[in-house]
């Protein structure tokens, strides 16, 4: 089956709701609890991405009885150095972001972390596409 | 295995009145008004007590044991917690309680601020020496915070502290000193716990954090408090009673209200959060790796900790305001420094260490809608259609706390879709206008005898 959510760009009163909703989804499908608390945390990761870099995005969860395939989608600027992106630490948000707690960097390496396989597509001023998938063991 | 879950909470059907005050407040959707009174689901209740607090009409109760139930022990411990203590002004020394707990009818009296103290240190010993795993560290010392894990938070569980609640770790040193004291065989001491809350109750009947329990019932603080209170007024404590009674220190007392756990423990980088609503989104937090740089918490599901149990007497925040003006009394008379200080309330021989006792927390995911994937995969579809039907203001007149939990139930053929007053509104408002619709394409060629005769008196008139 598939789940789509609609990430706002920038409306940080909605972050979390797409990988909550992703989530919760997964529970009641009775997916392994360490598996789905992978997900979720690599889904509000790219969710954040989304919402904060790229004025917003879809996310889109593939799931079938044994894999997970989550999918971020962003029509925003594109990652243009994704080595250095995905060093720990390395972050481009702004300030004001910043002082919200957020865009501490660790996202993509993050995601790459939680999940068993990632996979990033970028092209500046085009947008970024970043997969991850997870096994239900 | 689901349906062996045993929980305290339980409705008195006669006094429930349908409304749905347990159901919108129960935090994990464990209650549905059926047939106009509400029914708890078992395997998702986490006895927390919130029911009983919110439900106007007190239908919500839980099984205790009352005083009676001593009567089957021929020698009874009863293990006095810090918020009983709290039930009562600083000014009230703590052998004057335990004097009128022995006129109650206990031989002893074990004060578990003592306990505090000991597993105090051995969860300060095992957050300094944790490395590696995932952090916070989670505290275990709430019953309904563990049962809440189990149930909604099941990715949770290796966080745990796998030490005793002071608690069931009393319970343990009490039975096997007591034995060995009065030269009595362990089913002739019977210890006991006056609860604050439900949950403390169900960990002896089922217990979550302990093997083998060794306790033989609690009893509600509220429902001994009266009593209490009276012989407490004519206490004189029996000269030698303090030297009778194993007693904690301040820091020990302190774990009735939040925040004592951590300072007994002395954890700096640590967080105390209470109230069920708030433990909630704090655990949500932790399972999304947001808490990671703090090293401990200490989650109670009360307002306020042990002292807003829902069985106890007085208002919780003159019980804490109790509370803290008796460790600060009791300070005076302790070593200034806080190791000390608790060494002080540390004087069992052979208290026993958590890791012979302890048990894993098992999971009992409640999410689940089928055992098999695929039809969850199919029913979770159908559930998102039904959804979609529903108005979703969670009115929670279909007797489901919201319009979600009430698509589950309808998927999971619980319940149906009138249930819903809005979609029986439509149903009924359709059936009517069919019934006008149909009333007139009446053929115009001829009228019933009545009708006619009717319309003969009109004319005439």
């Amino acid at each position: 089956m598939e789940i789509k959510c609609e990430v706002p760009g920038n409306d940080f009163d909605r972050a979390g709701e797409a990988s909550a909703s992703i989530k919760k989804a997964l529970q009641r499908l009775g997916v392994p609890a360490d598996i789905v608390r992978r997900v979720a945390i690599g889904t509000y990761e790219g969710e954040m991405n989304a919402l904060i870099h790229a004025g917003g995005g879809v996310i889109k969860a593939e799931i079938t009885s044994n894999l997970t395939i989550i999918t971020v989608k962003d029509k925003g600027p594109g990652i243009a150095d994704v080595q250095q992106a995905m060093k720990e630490g390395f972050s481009t948000a702004p300030d004001y972001v910043r002082a919200m707690g957020f865009g501490a960097g660790m996202g993509l390496p993050n995601m790459m972390k939680c999940s068993d396989k990632f996979s990033i597509n970028t092209v500046v001023n085009k947008g970024t596409k970043i997969t991850m998938r997870f096994e239900h063991k | 295995m689901s349906d062996s879950y045993l929980h305290s909470v339980y409705v008195i059907k006669d006094a429930c009145n349908g409304c749905v005050a347990c159901v919108k407040y129960c935090p994990t959707e464990a209650i549905r008004v059926r047939n106009g009174k509400a029914e708890i689901i078992s395997t998702r209740c986490i006895d927390c007590g919130e029911c009983i607090r919110r439900c106007p009409t007190h239908a919500m109760t839980a099984v205790v044991d009352t005083l009676e139930a001593t009567h089957k022990y021929s020698y009874n411990v009863v293990l006095a917690a810090p918020s009983l203590y709290a039930q009562f002004p600083a000014s009230v020394r703590r052998e004057v309680i335990w004097q009128g707990l022995k006129m109650l009818g206990f031989d002893e009296i074990f004060d578990l601020s003592a306990a505090g103290d000991y597993i105090a240190q051995e969860i300060e010993q095992y957050v300094q020496c944790y490395t590696g795993g995932r952090k916070p560290i989670i505290s275990s010392a709430c019953p309904a915070v563990l049962r809440l894990i189990q149930v909604k938070f099941p990715e949770l569980i290796q966080q745990v502290i796998p030490v005793l609640s002071p608690g069931e770790a009393a319970a343990i040193y009490v039975k096997k000193n007591v034995c060995a004291k009065q030269n009595l065989s362990e089913e002739k001491v019977g210890v006991w716990f006056i609860t604050p809350c439900p949950a403390k109750g169900t960990n002896i009947r089922q217990s979550v954090d302990v093997k083998h329990t060794k306790m033989a019932g609690s009893i509600s603080e509220a429902s001994i408090y009266g009593e209490l209170r009276r012989v407490m007024h004519n206490a004189i404590p029996e000269e030698n009673l303090k030297q009778t009674i194993t007693t904690g220190s301040s820091y020990g007392v302190g774990w009735g209200s939040c925040g004592g756990e951590i300072a007994a423990s002395g954890l700096e980088n640590a967080l105390s959060v209470q109230g069920v609503s708030d433990v909630f989104e704090v655990l949500e937090q932790i399972s999304m790796n947001k808490m990671n740089d703090v090293d401990f918490v200490e989650l109670y599901s009360c307002s306020r900790g042990c002292v807003g149990g829902p069985f106890v007497a007085i208002n919780r925040f003159v019980a804490e305001k109790n509370l803290k003006l008796r460790i600060r009394t009791l300070r005076q008379n302790e070593p200034q420094e806080r190791l000390a200080a608790r060494k002080s309330g540390m004087t069992c021989d052979g208290f026993p260490t958590s890791e012979d006792y302890v048990k894993v927390l098992e999971p009992r995911p409640m999410m689940q809608l089928d055992e098999d994937i695929n039809v969850a995969m199919e029913k979770l579809e159908k559930m998102d259609t039904v959804l979609n039907t529903l108005p979703g203001i969670d009115c929670g007149a279909c007797g489901a706390p919201n319009c979600q939990c009430l698509a589950e139930d309808i998927v999971q053929g619980k319940a149906f879709e009138t249930d819903c007053i809005f979609i029986l509104r439509s149903r009924v408002k359709k059936f009517a206008q069919g019934m006008i619709e149909l009333s007139t394409q009446i053929p115009l060629t001829g009228t019933t005898k009545a009708e006619k005769t009717k319309e003969d008196q009109e004319n005439e008139s």
